[in-house]
C-alpha cells in the first residue's frame, strides 16, 4: 500500500486553528449554537476543536455532543460486514439551536444524510452547518456541500484518504493510500 | 465479528456468551434510543414482522411491538383467539400463508413445547420465541440479566435465586440457561411438587426454605404461580403457599442485607409477593419492563441484520 502525506501534523495545527476563528465569525459566543461530532471518527475532530475553542479562544458553556448514526444508514443489510453501533452522547435538545455537524472526511454524503436524519430525534435546530476536515471533491452522492473545510482533495475513487489523530495513532496526519 | 452465532432465538440453550455480550451492548444504544425525546430509529423500514400468539399474552406482546415500531419495522399481530387455528388450520398451513404476505420475522408464543424449532425447521422467516409451553422465553431471561447487570454491574458470580413455580416456568428454565452462561450460581426455591425432579441436572441447586434462599442471595427472581398450567392440585391452599414461600417486608428486613427483587409478571399481589416489597427501592420489576423493550430492539436488529436483501 503507497501512501502520500496530504497534511503533516503542524498543518493540521494550523488548519484546526483556522476552522475554530471561522466558527467564532458566525458563531460568536456560541450562547445558541452546539456542536455535534459524528461517531466515531468525527468525535476526534470535535473534541479538538471544542478544546481549542474553550481554551485558546476563550468560549464559555460550549456545548458538544457525540452523535452515533449507525441506526440511520442507508445501507442496513446491503453491505457484507454488519454495522458496529457506538455511543450516543448528547445531553441536550438542539431546538431552536445552531448546530455544526463534524465529520473528518466528507466522501459520499450519506453519513452527513443520515445524521440529519438522526438530528430530527432531538428538536428541530434553526439550521445546521457542516464542517469537516477533508472533503473529497467530485465524490458526492448526495447534493452535500460543507461549509466549513479543513482541505478540499481531489482523489479518485480507488484512494482512500485517512485521518489518523494523535489520541489513536501518536501523531496527527492525513494521508492518501491506494486501496 | 459483530454477528449472532444463531439465525433464530429459539432458546438461550442456543446461544453463546458473545451472542448474550452482543445482545446486551446492543440493547445499550437501543435504551439511549427510548428515552429520547423522539423514540425512534428507521433502520427496519423495509422488513415486515408478524406476532403470532397463540398463547394469551398482554405484556410481552406489547413489548415485542413496541420494540418493533421503534425500529420502524412494519407490524402485524394474530392472535389465536380471533384466528382460523380454532376452524383446525394446522401451524405450518397458517404461517405459511402469513409468510406470503412477504413477512421477514415471525414472533410466537405457542402452547407447545419446541414450536418455534419446528416453525424454524420448515418456514422461511426469522423465528424469534417469545414463550414455548413450559420450556423457554429467552427474551424475558436476557432482559433479567441485563437488568440485574444494569443495577449490580455485572451477573458474573452473583447468586440468584429463582422462587416459585418452577415446574411450570419457561421464565426459570431460560433463566437458569442464561445466569449459567454468565458465570452466575442458581438456586431454584419452591413447593417440591413445583420442583422438576431432574433439575440438579443442569447444575442448579435446590432450597425448599424461603428463608435459607433468601439469605443466601443477592438477587430473588420471584415467579408467579401458573394456576392455568396445574391440572391437578400441587399444594393444599393458595394461603398455605404464601405462608412457606410469599416475600413480604419483613422477611427481607430480617436478613440483614439487602437484596434485590425481581417479578417477570404479572404479579398476584399478596400471593407470591406484598404489595409493599413490589413497589419497593429494592424492586427492579418496572426497570424489568422498561429494559424489555431495549433488549427486544436490540434482538430483532441483529437477526434483521442477517436477512439478505
Amino acid at each position: 500500500m503507497s501512501r502520500k502525506i496530504l497534511l503533516n501534523s503542524k498543518e493540521i495545527e494550523i488548519i484546526l486553528h483556522r476552522l475554530a476563528c471561522q466558527l467564532i465569525e458566525n458563531h460568536n459566543d456560541f450562547s445558541n449554537s452546539v456542536l455535534i461530532g459524528l461517531q466515531p471518527r468525527g468525535s476526534f475532530l470535535a473534541n479538538r476543536l471544542a478544546d481549542l475553542l474553550t481554551t485558546e479562544y476563550g468560549i464559555k458553556q460550549l456545548q458538544k455532543g457525540l452523535l452515533d448514526i449507525t441506526f440511520y444508514r442507508d445501507d442496513f443489510r446491503r453491505r457484507d460486514e454488519p454495522l458496529e453501533a457506538t455511543n450516543t452522547d448528547i445531553n441536550f435538545l438542539i431546538e431552536g439551536k445552531n448546530v455544526v455537524i463534524i465529520d473528518d472526511v466528507l466522501f459520499s454524503g450519506r453519513s452527513v444524510r443520515a445524521a440529519l436524519t438522526a438530528l430530527q430525534s432531538y428538536g428541530r435546530p434553526e439550521n445546521i452547518e457542516l464542517l469537516v476536515l477533508i472533503d473529497r471533491r467530485f465524490s458526492r452522492h448526495l447534493p452535500i456541500q460543507p461549509n466549513y473545510k479543513g482541505r478540499q482533495v481531489d482523489a479518485i475513487n480507488e484512494e482512500k484518504v485517512v485521518v489518523h489523530w494523535k489520541e489513536t495513532h501518536k501523531k496527527d496526519s492525513v494521508f492518501i493510500a491506494n486501496k | 465479528m459483530k454477528q449472532l452465532s444463531v439465525a433464530h432465538l429459539l432458546g438461550i440453550k442456543y446461544l453463546i456468551k458473545n451472542d448474550i455480550d452482543l445482545i446486551f451492548e446492543t440493547a445499550n444504544h437501543f435504551k439511549e434510543v427510548i428515552n429520547r425525546p423522539i423514540k425512534k430509529v428507521p433502520s427496519l423500514r423495509d422488513i415486515t414482522i408478524a406476532n403470532l400468539f397463540f398463547e394469551n399474552s398482554t405484556r410481552t406482546k406489547l413489548s415485542f411491538e413496541l420494540a418493533e415500531k421503534r425500529l420502524s419495522a412494519d407490524v402485524i399481530n394474530f392472535s389465536a383467539s380471533q384466528s382460523s387455528v380454532k376452524k383446525g388450520e394446522t401451524l405450518i398451513d397458517t404461517v405459511n400463508n402469513i409468510l406470503s404476505m412477504k413477512v421477514d420475522i415471525v414472533v410466537m408464543r405457542h402452547a407447545s413445547v419446541g414450536a418455534g424449532v419446528f416453525l424454524s425447521k420448515h418456514v422461511d422467516a426469522k423465528i424469534i420465541n417469545a414463550g414455548d409451553g413450559t420450556h423457554e422465553h429467552p427474551t424475558q431471561a436476557l432482559l433479567d440479566s441485563y437488568s440485574i447487570k444494569e443495577k449490580l454491574g455485572t451477573v458474573k458470580g452473583k447468586k440468584i435465586v429463582i422462587i416459585g413455580d418452577i415446574l411450570h416456568s419457561r421464565v426459570a428454565l431460560s433463566n437458569i440457561y442464561a445466569l449459567q452462561l454468565q458465570g452466575a450460581k442458581v438456586k431454584v426455591c419452591g413447593p417440591t411438587t413445583l420442583i422438576p425432579r431432574y433439575i440438579t441436572s443442569l447444575g442448579v441447586e435446590v432450597e425448599t426454605n424461603l428463608k435459607k434462599a433468601l439469605e443466601w442471595c443477592d438477587v430473588a427472581n420471584v415467579l408467579r404461580v401458573q394456576h392455568e398450567r396445574m391440572d391437578i392440585k400441587y399444594f393444599p391452599s393458595t394461603r398455605e403457599y404464601t405462608q412457606l414461600f410469599g416475600i413480604n417486608q419483613q422477611i427481607l428486613d430480617n436478613l440483614g442485607k439487602k437484596i434485590v427483587i425481581m417479578h417477570p409478571g404479572p404479579i398476584n399481589r399478596g400471593v407470591e409477593i406484598t404489595s409493599e416489597v413490589a413497589d419497593s427501592h429494592d424492586s427492579i420489576i418496572l426497570n424489568q419492563v422498561e429494559n424489555g423493550v431495549a433488549v427486544r430492539m436490540a434482538v430483532i436488529y441483529l437477526l434483521a441484520q442477517q436477512i439478505k436483501r
